[in-house]
């Protein structure tokens, strides 16, 4: 009877820490998105991808749809190639949509943002995206903004 | 000054002639583990004793720790407007750092001690000795199954500390402080990894501090001089070297884990 006890606690003490794992590997981590990977595949040519990084969220209308798998450099001509992978839920999206790597919030991390296009036939495996928007780096932006201060000085005299 | 020499080198001759004996004491403990399968009993026995009476103090803990973290999180993040991600920095801090290291220590407390005042006592006694005279290999019935119980035990206790220290953060912050539940539980998926953080810090860091903390704790035990005091002595020297081994340990492992090398 005591040995019983005692291997009843044990498993209850096993499970438990079963449990906690599992809570650790669902709820908290990202498992949840790790193996259900279907999604079609289409590529975006950006000149430059600023701060993005693979498993970047992708969205359309703040929704997320998808997520960015890779990243790459065209040997030829020098622009970074995005990988995007979407759900397959989200498969008429029209083929002319553009894509624009923005930040989420000021110091957020930067993520994929989609905007519909017009067309009727849709983006499928293998498409890629021809109207993009590079990453905003804050450097270039004063940088220009310097330089148009100084020639906007000029014709106000 | 010569003896100033000698009595330096004589200390660090010392201590390497323990850390050579603690290696030998592993090995043998290794060896005798295969012994277990032939008695799965104590095995179990040892689990009770070393994991489920660890049970209280380590979700007690974790509770207080995962709040305090949250609280201190949320003050220095309501600043930036950044209190989304609180979730984010409860649970990263707890499964890369607090959760196995603290586990360890308190693990070290509650049950490394209790290991090597038993171990001790055993010897001081002459139990261990009477043992082999019987021909039962103290290394088989004794030791091992105190040894492989405790690396099983550790390892498990973190993820339970862990678990519980979220579900502290998430009652602080999102019940009591109104940060929005979705957000912490989002932006915690969104930058915790399996393999990368829970993997490598909850499974492995523990794994290894389990192994520090129970292999401490038995040679402690072993190496205890028969009487009161050896025996007093060798339960400090457990806690101590276990903390400290603990540890430095943590700072190697988290270099090679998270830091860019």
């Amino acid at each position: 009877m005591r040995q019983k006890n005692l291997e009843l606690m044990v498993g209850v003490f096993i499970a438990l820490g079963l449990a906690a794992f599992l809570l650790l590997a669902l709820k908290v981590s990202d498992l949840t998105s790790i193996g259900n990977d279907q999604g079609y595949r289409i590529t975006a040519r950006f000149e430059n991808v600023g701060g993005l990084k693979v498993r970047a969220p992708v969205t359309l209308g703040g929704v997320r749809i998808g997520r960015v798998i890779s990243i790459d450099l065209d040997r030829q001509s020098y622009e970074a190639v995005a990988t995007l992978s979407i759900d397959p839920r989200y498969d008429r999206l029209p083929a002319d949509s553009g894509a624009s790597i923005l930040t989420s919030g000021l110091l957020g991390e930067q993520y994929v943002s989609l905007e519909p296009g017009g067309m009727d036939s849709y983006l499928k495996n293998g498409s890629v995206i021809k109207l993009t928007q590079s990453a905003l780096v804050l450097e270039k932006l004063i940088g220009r903004m310097l330089t148009s201060a100084a020639s906007g000085d000029a014709p106000r005299k | 000054m010569m003896a100033w020499l000698a009595g330096m080198g004589g200390f660090v001759l010392d201590r390497l002639v323990r850390l050579g004996r603690a290696n030998l004491f592993l090995l043998r403990l290794l060896g005798a583990l295969r012994f277990l399968f032939q008695r799965p009993g104590l095995l179990i026995k040892q689990l009770y004793v070393v994991g489920v009476l660890s049970l209280p103090i380590i979700l007690v803990s974790g509770l207080f720790v995962g709040m305090v973290l949250g609280l201190q999180g949320y003050a220095n993040l309501v600043d930036f407007g950044a209190t989304s991600s609180l979730g984010t920095v409860v649970a990263l801090s707890l499964i890369r750092e607090l959760g196995p290291v603290l586990t360890a220590l308190l693990y070290a407390g509650r049950a490394g001690s209790a290991l090597t005042a038993e171990i001790g006592l055993m010897k001081a006694t002459e139990q261990l000795a009477s043992m082999q005279m019987m021909a039962v290999d103290p290394f088989q019935r004794v030791l091992a199954p105190r040894f492989l119980a405790g690396c099983i035990a550790v390892p498990i206790l973190t993820g339970i500390f862990t678990a519980v220290g979220i579900l502290g953060g998430y009652v602080v912050s999102v019940i009591q402080l109104g940060v929005d539940g979705g957000a912490f539980w989002a932006q915690m998926q969104a930058k915790v990894q399996l393999f990368a953080d829970v993997g490598n810090g909850v499974l492995i860091k523990s794994a290894v501090f389990g192994l520090l903390a129970n292999w401490v704790a038995l040679f402690e035990g072993y190496e205890a001089l028969p009487t009161s005091e050896g025996v007093s002595r060798a339960t400090t020297r457990t806690v101590v070297t276990t903390s400290l081994a603990v540890l430095g340990w943590d700072f190697l492992l988290t270099a090679l884990m998270f830091g860019d090398w």
